[in-house]
């Protein structure tokens, strides 16, 4: 697994993980934060990094499904997890074309409807984390939308279309759930 | 904001990861779920040369229950005791107690067994060690050994683990039959640190108190039982007796706890809290019969 030296002599780790579907490799410092893993060494920028310890959560990724915070994981720590990021969303199972021409999840698709967000910075964080709440709990009411995204900071809507969002997120991850099971053929139900 | 140059160890057993601990001396520090470490090496607060990642030991990600205790292994993350039914089961104050910790997004990752290895006064865990007459199991060069909870903290974020000793599980001992519990803590922000928090444990015989203890977040230095026998003892809650004694009740958490104050809130403030919650703690305690220690 240990490769080279940076020019400072620090040690290298060849790191492999399996990023949004696909395996991702790259040669880094131990200290590498798997947000800056991400972000510098696979350029996937969407996953934002706000204050680097925890408290924001901008930076919250998926790491088996389940939101963690990147900047808290180191990405060695990383090795053999499934991760997913904000630019994994679009191609779940339930996203749709939007008719801005995007693939969107339910919540991408609820966030836009409901302008849960301004300047967009702690949205990445948002939506994974709320992607991952409402395979948990699909029918939140509007206190539990609340503290599911109490580990979130935005620093620009009130929070009040954010709520919303999540509640109509989870309205049209039902209808869309609700559609797949009408596709289906009687063979495939049973 | 990132952290200093580090040499990362993946010790695959305890044996191993004992002896990393032993040849990195003072200089070496355990991570496992990292949630409160990480941060902590992000702003530089700290720059150890040696980081022993053990996340990848077999064998310490087990909740164990036996009659007397609640194992938990040090690889349990917090989001996994919560949704342990087990656990919940035998003893219902790990729930009660460990939804409270931080947010979602950090229960997945941090761990129970290293939430009481930081001992931060302000984290949950540690209070519920104390309340549950709990026990440490290390491993150091010389094998295993048991510290018992009052024996390992030691002061706010210090504990009487050796450098090359590793905390493999925690032990949370049962109540006896008839106990019921609570958590409560008030924060800022749902999730955020509890600006004071208690948790109690009510044992009831024939309908009366034969034992009560409560212990604190936030507002003692390190983890400490206030026992509260003296003053419930032999009352039936809900009557008047009940109600008047929870005033002595109030009393004596002021006299116990020692809060600072800080930009959240003022050490009076913290201390009101701290008498008001054990107050609705016990109500609650009482009142709730799903919160009762199931044998």
């Amino acid at each position: 697994m240990t490769d080279t030296t940076t020019s400072a002599g620090e040690q290298l780790h060849e790191v492999t993980i399996r990023v949004n579907g696909v395996s991702r490799t790259a040669s880094v410092p131990a200290r590498r934060l798997l947000s800056d893993f991400l972000r510098h060494d696979l350029r996937l920028t969407g996953t934002h990094v706000g204050c680097e310890h925890g408290v924001c959560g901008a930076c919250t990724v998926l790491v088996d499904g389940e939101p963690m915070r990147s900047c808290l994981m180191f990405a060695v720590s990383a090795q053999a997890h499934e991760v997913t990021t904000v630019e994994g969303l679009c191609t779940a199972p339930d996203a749709r074309l939007a008719p801005t021409g995007e693939s969107m999840n339910p919540v991408q698709q609820a966030f836009s409807e409901c302008h849960g967000l301004q300047c967009g910075f702690c949205t990445p964080g948002f939506l994974t984390t709320v992607t991952a709440y409402l395979e948990e709990n699909p029918t939140p009411t509007s206190e539990e939308a609340r503290e599911a995204i109490s580990g979130n900071l935005c620093r620009c809507t009130g929070y009040q279309n954010i709520v919303k969002s999540v509640l109509r997120a989870a309205e049209i991850k039902a209808e869309r759930a609700d559609e797949a099971a009408a596709r289906q053929t009687p063979e495939e139900r049973a | 904001m990132k952290p200093a140059p580090f040499v990362h160890h993946a010790p695959r057993s305890v044996d191993e990861a004992v002896e990393v601990l032993a040849q990195a001396g003072h200089d070496g520090k355990v991570l496992a779920g990292g949630q409160s470490l990480v941060p902590v090496l992000n702003m530089r607060l700290a720059s150890p040369g040696h980081l022993v990642d053990v996340n990848g030991i077999p064998g310490l990600d087990g909740i164990d229950v036996s009659p007397d205790a609640v194992r938990v292994g040090a690889l349990v993350r917090h989001r996994g005791l919560e949704r342990s039914d087990a656990a919940a089961a035998a003893l219902p104050l790990l729930r009660q107690a460990v939804v409270n910790v931080a947010h979602p997004a950090i229960r997945n990752r941090g761990t129970t067994v290293g939430s009481l290895a930081h001992a931060d006064p302000a984290g949950e865990m540690p209070s519920v060690l104390a309340l549950t007459d709990g026990v440490i199991e290390a491993v150091g060069p010389d094998g295993a050994r048991e510290i018992p909870w009052d024996a390992f903290f030691l002061g706010p974020l210090e504990t009487s683990l050796e450098h090359d000793e590793l905390v493999v599980a925690a032990r949370f001992g049962r109540f006896p039959q008839g106990t019921r519990t609570a958590f409560a803590e008030s924060a800022r922000r749902h999730g955020d640190y509890a600006l004071a928090g208690v948790g109690v444990a009510v044992t009831l015989a024939d309908g009366v108190v034969s034992a009560a203890r409560a212990s604190f977040v936030s507002v003692t230095p390190v983890p400490s039982v206030l026992d509260l026998g003296e003053i419930l003892g032999g009352l039936e809650p809900g009557t008047d007796a009940w109600v008047s004694a929870l005033d002595a009740v109030a009393d004596a958490v002021d006299e116990h706890v020692d809060p600072d104050g800080d930009i959240h809130a003022a050490a009076g403030y913290r201390r009101m809290l701290a008498a008001e919650l054990t107050r609705r703690t016990l109500t609650a305690a009482v009142t709730d019969g799903s919160s009762e220690d199931r044998r």
